[in-house]
């Protein structure tokens, strides 16, 4: 097998002082075995066309500036090796900003609103401290690993821009922010950690809109799994007592009652149970298409009516239940 | 091709809102000589929503449910992407964690039942393309979809996280997955490409965000069919009643009007291996497929 390939490479064109439309421009390229992404991005810019703008600066992972999409894929462009990616993508790579709506030219993207997330969350230990100590500060070693790798962060934003509820969602803070915000509230020196929970724990921007889509997971250069920190600040919204009742914490809760009464999810019941009976009003037309189709099982909904399917064995999973449940609402 | 036998996990929408996934299943599973053993003991996975709420008592339930799976001895197979994502990082977690693994079994024992961690857990889709094969499906096309644009939508919890799926379930690469269109191909289907076959339905903040929800669900199906799609196909379920329920919704969101039948996986195959309308359960979804049943 020959060590280099030749490419094509298409990149996103676009300067927001000049130009009405973005366009794609295509160049070719021989591509070296051990060459990443940021290297061809430099000779595209040598070689090619000295007005094409990206960011670099520390060429070693941990500056985050690099940050770009290749073939949809987010990526670091430093640490990401063009012969993978030509692997799994063919000969054509196609070079994007992370976010085309906040494109200001090329690859360099406006990354104001993760700023202004990320600092809401407090990004910081916040506590009173000694100016003047006569000793360190310790923290033990099981304190730091329950910090898990949430500050391994270099806040490149991929995770960010690859989120589809942020896309669809401007309040959202995204999972660059929870990851923030669960590495400072882990931290047992920190005392605004009640705080973070409850702006966490809002719905419309907090975690309750996240769609578990793992796409955060994938696109994190420094495999820091931020749909893991979100379910911790989950779990630790009931774990402090800070979790108020609403729609998605009852229908997180609601499945404990379901799967002691069934075994299985009863379906109808979550919905009115997590809505109550107003909330549930504007799921009738809904509720009724299905009810016509044969969609809905029914338990105590309605008297003398019960076809919901039951787990066999069903009271070992209550005895489970009974003996495993650790969080209440 | 050898005896195929499987610990079928029904999970919960199969046996109650889309009894047609588990029909349709159970038709091909027939038509191919594939045996499943339906886990009747097994409870719900916890949709991803019990793990938020409690942690521990998710991962209790469901290593019960692949204890059952172990009894058999046969590979445990899911039917919708979210049941194969939590039953499979449960047993991530008691796999790579001795400590873990010994709590969860001490809760279990107290039903007799232990956590050992001897079978592997995939979803229908991979035993069909992978472990049946397509050329062996293709072998046994008694009605080949060629009149169909077909356009594939993953769902997320098959191809995301990579690393989870990378053993024993698919093996996709999440930015160009390709199981499903090698399946549209075998039953002689016209695949059709799209932006939106590997994003977001949207299913999981369908109470508490609506709008997100069926803005993601809109446009992944409006995609679908400005790329000329007849049909969408899921192996999930759970999109499945998003995007089969939610299209005047979304559609009133968009501004678009949207209006295309979504198949399970399943049926689209039990379809080209001959099985009627009827026994495919059609009649259990809200967008008709009219084209199909005529």
């Amino acid at each position: 097998m020959s060590k280099t390939k030749k490419i094509q490479i298409k990149a996103f064109r676009f300067n927001a002082e000049t130009d009405y439309l973005p366009y794609y421009k295509s160049y070719e390229m021989e591509v070296e075995k051990n060459e990443v992404i940021l290297d061809l991005l430099n000779r595209l810019k040598y070689e090619h066309d000295g007005s094409f703008s990206y960011r670099r600066s520390c060429r070693h992972g941990i500056c985050g500036s690099c940050a770009i999409k290749v073939n949809g894929k987010p990526v670091l462009a430093c640490k990401e090796n063009a012969h993978d990616l030509i692997g799994l993508f063919g000969d054509e790579l196609i070079f994007e900003p992370q976010s085309k709506q906040r494109v200001i030219k090329d690859m360099i993207i406006d990354k104001e609103d993760f700023w202004e997330k990320h600092a809401a969350i407090k990004p910081y230990v916040e506590c009173d401290i000694d100016p003047h100590p006569t000793k360190e500060n310790l923290i033990s070693k099981e304190e730091v690993e329950n910090i898990l790798n949430a500050d391994y962060c270099i806040q490149c934003g991929n995770c960010h821009y690859a989120c589809p509820a942020l896309s669809v969602n401007g309040d959202f803070f995204g999972p660059a922010a929870f990851v923030a915000a669960y590495r400072f509230t882990a931290d047992t020196r920190d005392n605004a950690s009640v705080e973070r929970l409850e702006l966490t724990a809002k719905l419309g921007q907090g975690v309750w809109d996240c769609v578990k889509c793992f796409e955060c997971v994938e696109a994190c250069p420094k495999e820091i799994n931020p749909l893991e920190k979100i379910t911790k600040l989950h779990n630790l919204q009931f774990e402090k007592n800070i979790a108020k009742s609403n729609v998605a914490t009852k229908h997180a809760e609601g499945f404990v009652r379901s799967i002691k009464k069934h075994g299985f999810l009863d379906e109808a019941d979550i919905v009115k149970y997590s809505e109550g009976p107003i909330g549930t009003l504007k799921h009738m037309k809904d509720a009724l298409k299905m009810l016509k189709a044969g969609k809905i099982h029914l338990s105590d909904q309605l008297p003398f009516v019960d076809n919901m399917p039951k787990s066999k064995n069903l009271d070992e999973i209550q005895k489970l239940i009974e003996i495993s449940q650790t969080n209440k609402l | 091709m050898s005896n195929l036998k499987y610990a079928l996990y029904t999970g919960c929408t199969a046996k109650e809102s889309t009894p047609e996934l588990l029909s349709s299943t159970l038709a091909v599973g027939e038509k191919l000589g594939i045996e499943l053993h339906i886990l009747e003991e097994a409870s719900c996975c916890g949709a991803s929503h019990l793990q938020d709420f409690d942690p521990f008592l998710s991962d209790v339930l469901n290593a019960r449910n692949i204890c059952y799976a172990e009894k058999t001895g046969y590979t445990m197979v899911t039917l919708c992407n979210t049941c194969q994502i939590n039953l499979s990082l449960t047993k991530e977690k008691l796999d790579s964690d001795d400590v873990y693994k010994a709590k969860v079994n001490k809760k279990l024992k107290e039903t007799g039942l232990e956590y050992k961690g001897s079978v592997a857990i995939k979803h229908f889709l991979y035993v069909l393309v992978d472990d049946y094969g397509t050329e062996n499906i293709k072998a046994k096309v008694e009605v080949p979809l060629s009149e169909y644009n077909i356009a594939p939508f993953y769902g997320c919890h098959n191809i995301r996280p990579s690393h989870l799926h990378a053993q024993n379930n698919g093996k996709e690469n999440p930015y160009r997955p390709t199981s499903l269109e090698r399946l549209i191909e075998s039953l002689e289907g016209v695949s059709v490409e799209y932006a939106s076959k590997n994003k977001c339905c949207g299913f999981h903040v369908d109470l508490q965000a609506p709008n997100t929800s069926n803005t993601l669900t809109g446009n992944a199906l409006v995609d679908a069919i400005d790329n000329n799609a007849d049909i969408v196909v899921t192996p999930c379920p759970l999109c499945h009643l998003n995007m089969d329920i939610k299209q005047e919704s979304a559609g009133k969101l968009l501004g678009r009007d949207i209006n295309i039948p979504v198949l399970h996986m399943p049926q689209m195959v039990a379809l080209a291996l001959g099985c009627t309308p009827k026994e495919i359960g059609l009649k259990y979804h809200i967008t008709k497929a009219k084209q199909l049943i005529s």
